[in-house]
């Protein structure tokens, strides 16, 4: 059959999730194309690797940020399904990769994927996120990432016999560091006021973010939201 | 062909028009012009960099000013929750000038770590955690510090955001109204780092620890200068001005011998997601492209870095490799913490080395540091502090310096 407008589809990808639609992944796509940034992290694709060889997750992974440009680039609609489904949480976000000479940010796109992937309640990322559920708790409840009292042996036993000396001291080593804001904490990192919480989790409700959690995982958002909903009540 | 994808018509028509190479429409541009027009319209507040400050330059010749005192210091999750000792050094060198700053409780993570690592997030929330943050430094006075290097590579990239973008910036006033805040962003987005290179020969001045015998590796953190890549600080006189200058010219200024290798670029391996949940990854990379490649190519005795996630993932990631008979062994700090020790802080009290895992003992004893003696000291307010004679060790108790090599 000749080339014509109607069928030209330069080596876009073969179907290889059939369990979703083509008008599904088309719609996932286009959630990807009208976000804010996305014409800010792709400009299209020279293929020249730059990327490649300067992303850690394609040094351990099967994982390409070229194929990420490339795809998006060509609107390869089957491809960028298989991106989503499949390479988005190897991404490190190290934005090494913002070396490309035609200034695309493919940790950028993949970052919006990951929204997106987020928000629509696909399962491969309920499954990439499920150990990583207490963190979101942690962040969105106390306002920080970590705190001392996650450094436990059975959390972190790769790092050695460090975190067992360090959680059996962790109360009178916190209480030994000089800066105020620090000292004695063990459930945060620093000591955040309460009224600072509550507009933390005004934002949380506000900007939408307590959707995507519902969407992410329900058991966390009932947790978060029965909690963050009668501190708000008590103001 | 579906009727919403781009066509082939609207490809055709975009690559008709010829690229237009134009040194006037560079890519990069100051920040400051579009966030002053935006003042001037009544949509923001710029908070200004408060004097004294000093300019350096950038990657691409923009003048960037850099405050001396009265900053607001937005702490960091993982320096406050695991590696303490990198914000009381970032501290107590300001108190040893008696520089005026304000260590806040109306602070938030700026979040960035979990965004990075799992999405659950979006541009508006991302965007008002960042503004509720300024907006709190703006009501204070103080101008906002960055600790993490991730906060000022998220910090600056919200910033583009809003600034070329009508629609986010309506929707985080919105939010920001609930609150009874303005939206306020500052002239600068400052980390840390640059007001240690600002501050460098000031703290040679009053150096009581020699560091000429130290060979040091320089790892610069993927966050502060991969991200919105022009408003890094960069020197001539520093790698000829190829990678970024902080760090490694506070080390060359307090005397060690930095030695180069050449997976600089690359990243630590710390992978947001990751070192908290697929550490495989994290701790081959860290080991594998990162330490292994600078034992071999300059065996040095420390790593200095400036970045939360990094001293963490370099420090950490080291243990496990020895099962495997990797040549690791090399102590990490970050550059706060190196200038706090050579100006004589105490290696317990202040920097806080008992929270680093790789042995860094050998790198004390190389600089002459009989850090037994100052761990015995340090174990004396631990029992006090156990017997309650004692509520916790206080500024008063770390501010003096020591001659460490006494």
């Amino acid at each position: 059959m000749p080339t014509t407008l109607e069928n030209w589809n330069p080596g876009k990808a073969e179907d290889r999730h059939p369990e979703a639609t083509y008008e599904e992944k088309e719609r996932l796509f286009l959630e990807v194309k009208s976000d804010l940034r996305y014409e800010d992290f792709l400009y299209g694709c020279y293929e020249c690797g730059i990327c490649v060889s300067a992303c850690p997750s394609a040094r351990f992974y099967d994982f390409s940020p070229r194929v990420i440009a490339q795809a998006m680039a060509r609107e390869d609609v089957e491809r960028i399904y298989d991106i989503l489904t499949e390479d988005i949480w190897n991404c490190a976000q190290c934005f090494s990769c913002v070396r490309c000479p035609r200034q695309n940010n493919p940790g950028g796109l993949v970052t919006i994927l990951r929204e997106v992937s987020i928000k629509n309640g696909l399962q491969e990322s309920k499954d990439a996120l499920q150990g990583y559920s207490r963190v979101i708790y942690k962040v969105m409840l106390k306002g920080n990432q970590v705190s001392p009292d996650m450094l436990q042996p059975d959390f972190f036993p790769d790092w050695g016999p460090w975190v067992k000396n360090f959680s059996e001291n962790m109360h009178v080593w916190r209480k030994a560091i000089p800066m105020d804001t620090i000292r004695g904490i063990t459930d945060v990192a620093w000591r955040v006021e309460r009224k600072t919480l509550l507009e933390l989790y005004t934002i949380w409700f506000e900007s939408g973010n307590m959707d995507i959690i519902k969407e992410l995982d329900e058991g966390l958002y009932d947790l978060l939201a029965d909690v963050m909903q009668e501190e708000l009540e008590e103001g | 062909m579906p009727d919403n994808l781009t066509t082939i018509e609207e490809i055709l028509e975009r690559k008709s028009h010829p690229v237009v190479r134009d040194a006037s429409i560079a890519p990069t541009h100051d920040m400051r012009e579009l966030l002053f027009d935006l003042e001037a319209k009544g949509e923001i507040i710029v908070q200004k960099v408060p004097e004294p400050y000093v300019e350096f330059t950038t990657k691409f010749g923009r003048k960037k000013k850099i405050p001396i005192e009265h900053t607001w210091h937005h702490k960091s999750c993982g320096h406050c929750g695991h590696i303490p000792g990198y914000a009381s050094s970032i501290l107590w060198l300001h108190r040893q000038f008696d520089l005026d700053y304000h260590d806040p409780t109306d602070q938030t993570s700026c979040t960035g770590w979990n965004y990075y690592a799992s999405a659950a997030s979006n541009a508006a929330g991302q965007a008002s955690v960042m503004a509720r943050n300024f907006a709190a430094a703006y009501e204070t006075g103080y101008f906002p510090l960055i600790h993490c290097g991730t906060s000022f590579g998220h910090y600056k990239e919200i910033r583009e955001q809003l600034v070329h973008n009508q629609e986010l910036r309506d929707e985080v006033r919105r939010i920001l109204g609930k609150l009874g805040k303005p939206l306020v962003i500052p002239e600068e987005i400052v980390h840390y780092s640059e007001w240690v290179y600002a501050m460098r020969h000031r703290f040679a001045e009053r150096q009581l620890v020699d560091m000429s015998p130290i060979t040091a590796t320089v790892h610069p953190a993927c966050h502060y200068y991969k991200i919105v890549a022009e408003d890094a600080i960069y020197d001539p006189e520093i790698y000829g001005g190829q990678r970024t200058a902080v760090v490694t010219a506070l080390l060359e200024t307090l005397g060690m011998n930095v030695a180069d290798y050449s997976t600089w670029f690359d990243c630590c391996g710390f992978g947001f997601r990751h070192v908290l949940v697929q550490r495989d990854f994290t701790r081959s990379f860290a080991v594998l492209r990162k330490i292994e490649v600078m034992k071999n190519e300059a065996n040095p005795d420390l790593t200095v870095t400036h970045d939360t996630g990094c001293v963490t993932t370099l420090d950490k990631s080291q243990f496990a490799a020895k099962a495997h008979d990797r040549k690791v062994g090399i102590p990490i700090l970050s550059d706060a913490q190196v200038a706090a020790l050579a100006m004589g802080a105490h290696p317990f009290r202040v920097v806080q080395f008992h929270w680093h895992s790789t042995d860094w003992r050998p790198f004390l004893e190389k600089l002459g540091v009989n850090w037994q003696k100052y761990w015995d000291e340090f174990q004396a307010d631990l029992d006090a502090i156990r017997a309650g004679t004692k509520s916790g060790i206080t500024w008063e108790d770390a501010d003096q310096p020591i001659h460490l090599t006494a």
